[in-house]
């Protein structure tokens, strides 16, 4: 490989790290501006930096939209002191929160995010293009868990500790029924229309131009939402943090910046979460399904646009993502919040079974149809060298 | 010794708490939630002994706000105890000064005038619609729903606004004396807490769209923390938390006070006595003071807000105090000396939003009480929670103190 590409990559990665910080970011700001709508306050609206309010309509616009909350939120983390309490654990303390942030971010490297074309043939924008990418992202992601786990312990308070056992179980039961809601997505990826046998993303979206899949698997669809909102430790599942009876949950004696890194990490997640949901039942960044009788250019209007047409392709993918980030907010604003029991009865007894059931019921479908219908024309459209 | 396994069913709280007493697996935890603890809304102060998440065994310590308030009164004028009763209820003040001040007056044999009687009875009701605004939002936001505090916050801004526009203060009213008002209601405002009336049934109507009928609050409320009938009883419950369970007791209704007699209501009752039940009943007694208020304001008699023939009690009117020897002398001895209550022993209670709050007061003549005695009600729900508390899971505290509708202030005194 090239010294040139190997800079390309590094660049790349870089970028999109830096992408999904700022849009993790910006969903802490969405969240309090979108609670603040539902719950009929104003929200954040003074920050601002100096001399954006004297622009005549636009900076009074952002200062009011509370764009510039981020920054001074970001700053404050940083420079705040930051007291450890003397009886923690001090490097399982400092660990933790790090434990909590960088599988997040590990799991960017084989998400794709957008299309290019190059002599008609689709290729995704991804920094690696792995064979096993969803199984990357399920092992990596569960390593969450350690981050939320080490924290509490390291905390030594016992408040943090009913956080952190509570969240490992949650963590642990919630992963079943989230792998296993996405194995029908596979199957029909790998089946009649995919046929490569192969577990990337891309191979996924490519799979959903006739049909989204959320429409023809809306229970799987269903059960892997549900999952994410408990993966992601947020309302109605927030078991590790119930601030009303654990305080803080397992960040109880966490401040500043370790503080931060925690509440990043929640919202990285949820960015990550938000988009693997888009990409396996959402259609990734195809802009409309074809539904099978709509001419082909439905899907990817864009195609023939050239670079163009890829940036056209992954900002269409971070609104589906954003719709659904806005979805989870708008949950956590409206529901109260399960009791911890309760929260693994759901787990165990419903979503696991229903998870079940659809990878029963979606496997003879998919049997049927591959026998019956008697798909010829298998459409190879992956070029395997990355990009 | 080989190892026991335990089938647990979750709703069985009463026999796993006695199963796990006997042979306990491995060790307790003894977890202290409290004087500072978001769930227990003040100081109260829990000491548990927890198995896992299932409790062991609950002892409430309370204390932590005692400020003394029964020692306080015997050391100053009636009239200046009046401050001191913001303090008990704090998120009902206006309740707490007309009970005190009724107290005083039976003891005087005083008779209010119309006027003052529909006042006191209308800031009685708003002080219900605001505590109980309160109580039902910290519930909801103990399950988890902060959206719903946020609603009924905002409505209760819009009634301290009124409060202020009343007695001049938001918080801490001051607002009764002993033998009628610090003031009359200023012009107009009548008419602004009746819009304040007709936007709050929609808001009501908003919070229990949001929570009646949803599953998560009924997983999490309901058959949660029953309380039977005699155990209510028998732990001296009043207010909301004896109504939850099925007794049919208001003293608005059973021995009316403020001519309550006159004004058509409803008292609502629960069925189970679980926590469910505890925050249907504030819901509909809100809506009940709402149409109490409403009568109240379209028959609120014209005449004087105080009682005038209390020669010893009521300041005179101050243009009569500057130009009148009779009355100064009048003023001069009711400031440095107290209203003058004639000797003798009284028990007053009233149905206030917590529960029924009653002052005893013994005089022995003069300005000021030789003995005065506090009953509140949060002191009495909170006497239940180490019978209630036991076999229940460590999520279920905030659901239980929640809906208690507890405050600190008032069981400390």
């Amino acid at each position: 490989m090239d010294w040139i590409d190997i800079l390309l990559k590094v660049v790349y990665c870089v970028l999109v790290v830096v992408v999904t910080m700022t849009i993790a970011g910006y969903s802490v700001m969405a969240e309090r501006k979108i609670a603040s709508w539902i719950q009929g306050r104003i929200g954040p609206n003074r920050a601002r930096i100096p001399g954006i309010a004297d622009i005549p309509v636009l900076g009074t616009a952002l200062v009011k939209l509370g764009i510039f909350q981020l920054p001074a939120d970001g700053l404050k983390f940083l420079f705040k002191e930051e007291p450890v309490p003397a009886h923690v654990k001090k490097v399982y303390y400092t660990i933790a929160p790090c434990l909590a942030l960088v599988p997040a971010l590990v799991v960017l490297v084989v998400l794709p995010f957008g299309v290019y074309y190059i002599d008609g043939q689709a290729h995704p924008l991804v920094l690696a293009d792995l064979d096993i990418g969803i199984l990357f992202i399920l092992a990596i992601s569960s390593l969450g868990v350690y981050g939320v786990v080490l924290g509490a312990w390291a905390g030594n308070n016992k408040y943090s500790f009913f956080g952190g056992v509570r969240s490992s179980a949650q963590m642990i039961s919630y992963e079943l029924a989230l792998g296993m809601s996405i194995l029908p997505v596979f199957m029909w990826a790998n089946g009649p229309t995919g046929g490569l046998g192969d577990l990337t993303l891309f191979n996924v979206v490519t799979s959903q131009t006739a049909l989204w899949n959320v429409i023809w698997m809306p229970i799987p669809a269903f059960v892997y939402l549900t999952a994410l909102f408990a993966e992601t430790n947020r309302l109605p599942f927030d078991m590790p943090e119930t601030e009303t009876e654990l305080v803080g949950g397992f960040h109880t004696e966490y401040g500043g910046f370790k503080f931060g890194l925690y509440f990043t990490g929640e919202y990285a997640h949820m960015v990550i979460g938000s988009a693997v949901f888009t990409i396996l039942f959402f259609g990734g960044w195809q802009f409309l399904p074809t539904f099978g009788f709509l001419p082909e250019w439905v899907a990817n209007p864009w195609a023939s646009w050239g670079w163009i047409g890829s940036v056209v392709s992954v900002i269409f993918f971070i609104v589906k993502l954003y719709a659904l980030m806005v979805f989870f907010i708008w949950i956590r604003w409206t529901l109260p919040r399960f009791r911890y029991d309760q929260v693994m009865t759901i787990g165990w007894k419903y979503l696991l079974p229903m998870a079940l059931a659809c990878i029963v019921f979606y496997a003879i479908v998919i049997g049927a149809w591959d026998t019956f219908m008697n798909v010829q024309d298998t459409p190879a459209i992956i070029n395997q060298s990355a990009p | 010794m080989p190892t026991q396994i335990k089938e647990l069913s979750v709703g069985d709280a009463v026999r796993r708490a006695s199963d796990y007493q006997d042979d306990l697996q491995g060790e307790t935890m003894s977890l202290n939630m409290g004087p500072s603890h978001p769930a227990t809304h003040g100081v109260l102060r829990l000491r548990l002994e927890l198995d896992g998440d299932y409790i062991l065994s609950c002892d409430p310590v309370i204390g932590y706000l005692h400020r003394g308030d029964e020692k306080i009164a015997e050391n100053m004028t009636y009239n200046q105890f009046v401050p001191y009763t913001d303090r008990l209820d704090y998120l009902a003040p206006l309740a707490n000064n007309v009970c005190y001040a009724m107290a005083v007056e039976k003891l005087a044999g005083l008779k209010m005038p119309p006027r003052c009687e529909t006042i006191r009875l209308i800031c009685c009701e708003l002080a219900r619609l605001s505590s109980h605004l309160l109580g039902v939002g910290v519930y909801g936001m103990d399950c988890g729903a902060m959206t719903v505090f946020l609603y009924t916050y905002t409505q209760r801004e819009k009634l301290y606004t009124l409060f202020e526009e009343l007695t001049g203060a938001r918080f801490t009213t001051s607002y009764t004396r002993i033998g009628g008002l610090a003031r009359d209601i200023p012009a107009g405002w009548l008419g602004r807490v009746n819009d304040f009336l007709n936007q709050l049934g929609p808001a009501i109507d908003e919070v229990d769209n949001l929570l009646t009928r949803n599953k998560i609050f009924l997983d999490r409320t309901k058959d949660i923390a029953p309380i039977s009938k005699e155990d209510a009883v028998s732990f001296g419950f009043t207010g909301p938390n004896l109504r939850a369970s099925g007794v049919d007791v208001d003293l608005r209704r059973d021995c009316p006070y403020l001519g309550y007699e006159n004004y058509d209501f409803e008292v609502p009752i629960g069925s189970v006595g679980d926590c469910y039940d505890r925050y249907l009943v504030r819901l509909e007694e809100m809506r009940q003071s709402l149409s109490i208020v409403r009568q109240a304001i379209d028959k609120m008699p014209d005449g004087p807000w105080y009682a005038e023939e209390a020669k010893k009690i009521f300041k005179p009117a101050k243009d009569k105090v500057l130009t009148s020897m009779e009355e100064l002398i009048q003023n001069f001895m009711i400031v440095t000396e107290g209203p003058q209550i004639p000797a003798g022993e009284v028990y007053f209670e009233a149905e206030n939003p917590k529960g029924v709050l009653g002052f005893f007061v013994h005089s022995k003549g003069g300005g000021v009480p030789y003995r005065l005695r506090i009953r509140g009600a949060s002191f009495c729900s909170l006497s239940i929670l180490p019978k209630l508390l036991p076999g229940m899971m460590m999520s279920d505290i905030p659901v239980v103190l929640g809906s208690f509708d507890f405050v600190m202030g008032e069981c400390d005194r």
